[in-house]
């Protein structure tokens, strides 16, 4: 017993004082990216670097969500945060037009504010808090590969306490305010999704976090996946990242929950 | 034919037999301890006509068979064929090949006791694509005797499977386990590759295990093309590798402590394990070490400041994890939840197939880190940890003593790459942009949960004509259905933390 005491003593408090003092991040972390020029001629060099077609030049018949008329615009729905278009302009026109910051605030509440371009914009805010105090989630894993699973499960340790702000995972969709959805949501896990979908209790949210469950990801070819929970259920939240921080999915929960 | 398992082979230097000399062959070599590391069926296109003159014309795949001992290899062919004789009641250690080979390629296996499907995807001998989990299952009849279904979607935030239990009261007469829920049609997306998105793929096969899986990948691209990677990438990949270990049994241990109610080791590794997630981040800026790893080296440089910062940080979880995991072990009333639990015999798992830490805690000495070695790093006195006595106990031993292994490893290695400089080579070498034609090559790597096994086959142009993954997890299913056997019901998420498979890695 003395022992465990002790040992107590040795591994300290270690819950941080989240938002009022922020996550100390990898140097080499790539949180939110940023669209500095749009004069990129007929440069394509980032399109041709990214593994899940997240980048698309705009123009004039193929305008951004903004009307933005050229320069890339980066979906970070799709986006895996691996950095490589910003490596491609880099070596192709000496400085990148694509830079992956720190920010680690990449959530949003509607499908177009996760379309980066050059042009900056106001994101949609959340929808109004109903809940109260006391936030409910079932958690569906539907295809994940087990990263943005564990990422979210870890909020529940006592680094992030996810607790202490209301908020919980609970075994039972019925007893929850929505779901979380991770996954690409595969064939054979549709109808187990729509299932746990009915059974959540009107009002309810529904939550995509990681890029295959905004937009199917790396899966987005595979004819046994459908491209993520949009199409299935109206979500409101979207945490992009694959997986993401956890911290970026702890803030989206908070301002989701006001 | 026999082959060292660093090197990659012609596919047509492979004998292509018929079933029955196969079949002998196989026989013989598994009655002198060789196991099945792959069995799969390979395209009609990647045999010779000379192959094709005997087999059936409508028949649109044939079989590729290969079985390890230590570090070497032994493979064979088989011409296109509908219909084969089972290995699977001999050596039950098929039985899940078997299944897939139906399942995927149309090739019967007769004489398989149970061929039900594996992924419950739509079956290549067409007709309609069975629901997912939707089969008979192995039931128990009699009055007193109830069934527990669980699944696919369960209590926490974890990944969807359906669990069949036949009760007697409490206790488990029979677990059957169905998955293929994950599905998520990976092999294929390989296929005809290499492409640009394969590493980030391989990184997804199973997200705990993101670098095992990303090494494997690029191992074997590296011995298709014959390709070594400079020694600072091969000491960086390792040092990811043993992070992932790190992480993962630092996570386990907490997680049986959580299932045994002893709630101080529980709380503290759930956090430890984040630290080393952390540390891993800090090489690459992912938790999961994604973007870390490519084929003929790394995508990122670590210098001598880098290992500086790098080497406290893991002194002090080091300490955080040992210190958690040694009150736990001191705990009388733990060690009586852990004994006894859970158990599967040495012959069982050996029969099974089983690998990993499953495997050595039944006392079998199997480690792909030893005996199908990815490099020619020193183990520095590290050697193969096992235990006896195949319970939950045994698994949670063999977690604690490999976490020591792993931070001996990683300081070795951080002091070797501390020393070097640009001048003892780049962070990745250049492997040729086309892979040879008509080759073989696998690689085995000792992924946290065990052995992990990728085998590409290229075609006339060098690309993927076959890409096979199987997971730990592949063999380990059965061991977990096997340890609840006798058990009580309520002991099944003990059981279930201890040997921690992967959905997604067995389905893909």
């Amino acid at each position: 017993m003395f022992d465990i005491f002790s040992q107590r003593l040795q591994q300290k408090y270690r819950t941080l004082d989240f938002p009022n003092k922020q996550p100390n991040l990898s140097a080499r972390y790539l949180g939110r990216p940023e669209i500095l020029h749009d004069d990129c001629g007929d440069c394509h060099a980032c399109m041709d670097a990214c593994p899940t077609a997240a980048i698309r030049l705009l123009s004039a018949s193929n305008p951004g969500p903004r009307q933005e008329q050229k320069g890339p615009a980066l979906d970070m729905g799709r986006c895996l945060f691996c950095g490589a278009c910003a490596k491609a302009c880099e070596q192709k026109n000496g400085t990148s037009k694509i830079r992956f910051t720190q920010d680690y605030h990449v959530a949003a509440f509607a499908r177009e504010d996760l379309i980066i371009t050059a042009k900056a914009h106001t994101p949609a805010v959340p929808p109004r808090n109903i809940f109260g105090k006391s936030f409910k989630l079932r958690e569906i894993s539907a295809g994940g590969c087990n990263a943005c699973e564990a990422d979210t499960n870890v909020l529940g340790t006592l680094v992030y306490d996810l607790g202490k702000f209301g908020i919980s995972f609970v075994a039972s969709p019925r007893h929850a305010d929505g779901i979380v959805l991770t996954g690409p949501v595969t064939r054979n896990m549709r109808e187990a999704v729509i299932a746990t979908w009915e059974a959540v209790p009107e009002p309810r949210l529904a939550i995509a976090v990681g890029s295959c469950a905004i937009s199917g990801g790396l899966f987005a070819t595979s004819d046994e996946c459908l491209n993520g929970l949009d199409g299935l259920c109206d979500v409101q939240l979207y945490v992009p990242g694959c997986p993401p921080n956890p911290w970026s999915i702890l803030d989206g929960l908070l301002r989701l929950k006001g | 034919m026999h082959f060292s398992h660093a090197s990659s082979v012609a596919i047509h230097a492979l004998p292509c037999l018929d079933f029955a000399s196969l079949r002998n062959d196989v026989l013989v070599q598994l009655a002198s301890g060789w196991r099945v590391i792959a069995f799969f069926a390979l395209p009609r296109s990647l045999f010779t006509e000379q192959e094709l003159h005997e087999c059936p014309a409508d028949a649109k795949h044939g079989l590729c068979c290969i079985l390890a001992r230590e570090k070497n290899l032994w493979a064979v062919r088989c011409a296109p064929l509908h219909a084969f004789q089972s290995f699977s009641p001999e050596y039950p250690q098929f039985q899940r090949f078997e299944r897939e080979i139906l399942e995927s390629y149309a090739i019967e296996s007769t004489g398989h006791p149970w061929p039900k499907p594996v992924r419950f995807i739509d079956p290549a001998s067409g007709g309609p694509r069975p629901g997912p989990a939707q089969c008979d299952y192995f039931q128990v009849n009699g009055g007193q005797i109830h069934e527990v279904a669980v699944g696919p979607v369960h209590a926490g935030i974890i990944e969807p499977g359906h669990f069949r239990f036949q009760c007697y009261g409490e206790n488990v007469l029979n677990l059957e386990i169905s998955l293929g829920f994950q599905h998520r049609g990976l092999e294929k997306l390989l296929r005809d590759g290499p492409h640009l998105r394969d590493v980030a793929l391989t990184e997804c096969i199973a997200g705990d295990t993101s670098i095992g899986h990303a090494t494997a990948y690029c191992v074997l691209q590296e011995r298709l093309t014959n390709t070594a990677p400079p020694i600072r990438a091969k000491l960086l990949r390792r040092i990811a590798l043993e992070c992932e270990r790190l992480a993962n049994h630092t996570g386990d241990l907490g997680a049986i402590a959580g299932d045994t109610g002893f709630l101080p080791t529980s709380s503290w590794n759930g956090r430890i394990r984040g630290d080393f997630l952390n540390l891993t981040a800090t090489i690459c800026g992912n938790r999961f070490g994604r973007t870390l790893l490519c084929p003929g080296g790394v995508n990122h440089s670590f210098e001598r400041h880098d290992c500086e910062t790098f080497l406290p940080r893991l002194e002090a979880a080091w300490a955080d994890v040992s210190g958690a995991v040694d009150i736990m072990f001191a705990s009388p009333s733990v060690l009586d939840r852990l004994t006894g639990t859970g158990k599967v015999s040495a012959n069982l798992a050996n029969e099974l197939g089983m690998v990993g830490v499953a495997a050595r805690a039944c006392g079998l000495a199997m480690d792909a880190r030893h005996q199908a070695p990815i490099d020619d790093l020193p183990m520095h006195d590290v050697n193969i940890r096992t235990a006896s006595g195949g319970d939950v106990l045994g698994r949670a031993t063999v977690r604690r003593l490999e976490l020591a292994d792993s931070v001996t490893l990683i300081r070795a290695d951080i002091e070797s790459l501390a020393s070097m400089t640009d001048a003892d080579g780049e962070w990745k070498t250049d492997i040729p942009a086309q892979l040879p034609s008509h080759s073989l090559a696998v690689a085995q790597v000792e992924g946290w949960r065990g052995e992990l096994c990728h085998v590409a086959v290229t075609d006339g142009a060098g690309k993927f004509a076959a890409y096979k993954i199987y997971d730990a997890s592949w063999h380990n299913w059965s061991g977990l259905e096997m340890a609840l056997r006798g058990e009580q019901i309520s002991d099944f998420p003990l059981c279930n933390k201890s040997f921690n498979l992967s959905y997604c890695g067995h389905d893909l």
